[in-house]
């Protein structure tokens, strides 16, 4: 029976030379990769078509006055500043958000053009960049949990065991001292781990597909008022963004636990498949 | 301090900083590559073809008669935003304006075979329809109104569309590009959209007579598409087979812009 840890997890090591899993089966690397691409650049032109009218509302439609996020530009005697109003507080963002530089010339602009496709402001191009890579996110998406559903990746390896549960206190104390498994339990996804990935796969994404999809008006007519229960367009649109925030903190995250634990082991594991197990730490000597 | 250790976090000051430099130039290496494929006509045309996907897709699970949400009378909104033209600089338009649009003329033609020219009253002389519907601008904000005006289908209907027509193209008044450039606006829907229910050529907003700033005295209300589609100061109306000899061949003022065609997304 083939499994991610190949190596029998019950065999000892060999001392000298450490010992080698083969963690990350092939569709699994390359749909990982797929996403990396396509969220780079959904994440990056979804900053372009937000630029367009730079403002969150919640309801059926825009109330003008009262949006709860803006990213404006302001006049000041001292020179233009940009300004991000969230929920009724006002931060100065110049530089960032509201204002920047735009080839050497401060411009109103809500995201920077080093956080745009394409760079300069250009709703039509950005578009086209959005939904041709929605297109592939999504189908990517849904091989990928046909896949872990009949591979039995998602019963074996994501949906933690009772066990993995119940040690979930010891599991936040390893992760917020920035300790991580060691020897068998290193070729598992820990139970944080698990966690995150499942509220990402059967939470946030879904979440943000839908978001995305309540905002067309032509879907929109599949039942009459089914964005309703979203809050109505615009809190769909609300609720794309704030997914889509909650995937880049996912994947802040996600990058620093694979440097902290070991950046090129980790990378090459996804690349390759191959995973260094690091040593366990040494068993407490029994006496003969 | 012991060499060693400075010497250890020398190292490691040193690979941090390589790899941040990785980093920031892997991710200036991609913001270039974007922006040189947006200019590249093979990637754009790729990108591009997922419209079609988009919009074969849409038909399919929200069919051609599907309807687009309709409000109550609590959900208009206390001003319509308008957006593109305000207030047309066209002589023609200032003088119909000036008048009342009384000597207004909508005439409709091409691929039909009764042509017909329409004023105002024949227009409101027709059956018409109410709608409460949302107003989705591309830029993103929505805005909900109600809308009076004829149906296009019975226009169609009584200029008897021929069995070619495939397309319905709006011809309006307003110049784009500043009076005298050939950039009067311009739109195209298919015969589906142009058939249904709720595609209106409304001269009414919230029972008022339509503002100058909404498109005055006619406009195109396509409710399942965005604003752009919805062209204000509709001119002239023409049944054709293709828009590829028009203007800039997509369709539109904003499609030859590099705006989609299909604008249900």
């Amino acid at each position: 029976m083939p499994t991610e840890a190949a190596v029998d997890p019950d065999l000892p090591p060999p001392a000298a030379a450490p010992r080698r899993v083969y963690r990350h089966r092939l569709p699994v690397r390359v749909m990982h990769w797929i996403n990396v691409v396509c969220m780079t650049i959904l994440l990056m032109s979804g900053l372009t078509i937000f630029n367009a009218h730079p403002a969150l509302y919640w309801g059926k439609d825009s109330t003008f006055d009262s949006p709860w996020v803006a990213m404006t530009a302001e006049n000041t005697p001292t020179g233009p500043i940009g300004v991000t109003h969230v929920a009724g507080a006002r931060f100065v963002t110049t530089g960032v958000l509201g204002l920047s530089d735009v080839q050497g010339t401060p411009t109103a602009r809500a995201f920077p053009t080093w956080a745009t496709i394409p760079s300069r402001q250009w709703l039509s191009m950005g578009r086209h960049w959005h939904f041709f890579f929605a297109w592939v996110f999504v189908l990517n998406g849904i091989v990928y949990v046909l896949y872990t559903v009949f591979s039995r990746h998602l019963s074996r390896d994501l949906l933690p065991t009772g066990t993995e549960l119940r040690g979930i206190g010891r599991s936040v104390l390893d992760h917020l001292r920035l300790r991580h498994p060691t020897g068998v339990a290193a070729t598992r996804y820990n139970v944080l781990q698990s966690l995150a990935y499942l509220v990402v796969i059967f939470g946030l994404l879904p979440l943000l597909v839908i978001a995305g999809l309540a905002m067309s008006p032509r879907l929109d007519a599949v039942f009459t008022g089914w964005v309703d229960l979203l809050g109505g367009r615009q809190s769909a649109r609300t609720l794309h963004f704030l997914a889509a925030f909650g995937l880049v903190i996912f994947v802040l995250v996600h990058v620093f636990e694979v440097v902290v634990a070991g950046v090129w082991n980790e990378i090459r594991s996804m690349i390759t498949g191959w995973y260094t197990v690091p040593p366990a730490e040494p068993a407490p000597k029994e006496k003969p | 301090m012991k060499p060693a250790i400075r010497l250890m976090r020398a190292a490691r000051r040193d690979r941090r900083r390589l790899l941040r430099g990785a980093v920031a130039a892997a991710g200036a290496a991609v913001l270039t590559g974007c922006d040189r494929l947006s200019g590249n006509e093979a990637f754009v045309d790729m990108l591009k073809s997922a419209e079609h996907l988009s919009r074969v897709a849409q038909k399919v699970v929200a069919p051609r008669s599907a309807m687009a949400q309709e409000f109550g009378a609590g959900d208009i909104a206390a001003t319509f935003r308008s957006n593109g033209t305000l207030s047309p600089v066209d002589a023609d338009y200032r003088q119909l304006r000036d008048g009342g649009f009384a000597d207004y003329r909508l005439s409709v033609g091409g691929l039909v075979d009764r042509p017909g020219e329409y004023t105002l009253a024949d227009l409101r002389a027709m059956p018409s329809r109410t709608q409460i519907t949302r107003h989705d601008c591309v830029e993103g904000w929505s805005c909900i109104g109600q809308w009076t005006g004829v149906p296009l289908r019975l226009l169609l209907a009584a200029v008897r569309p021929q069995a070619a027509a495939r397309y319905v193209v709006f011809r309006c008044f307003d110049s784009m590009d500043g009076p005298g450039t050939d950039s009067r606006y311009y739109e195209s829907i298919d015969m589906d959209d142009a058939l249904h229910v709720q595609t209106l050529l409304a001269y009414e907003l919230n029972g008022q007579p339509l503002p100058v700033s909404n498109g005055a005295p006619l406009r195109l209300r396509v409710e399942r598409q965005l604003g752009y589609k919805m062209a204000k100061y509709v001119r002239a109306i023409e049944l054709v087979d293709s828009f590829a000899a028009i203007r800039g061949g997509h369709g539109g003022y904003w499609e030859d812009e590099g705006y989609e065609w299909y604008a249900g997304i």
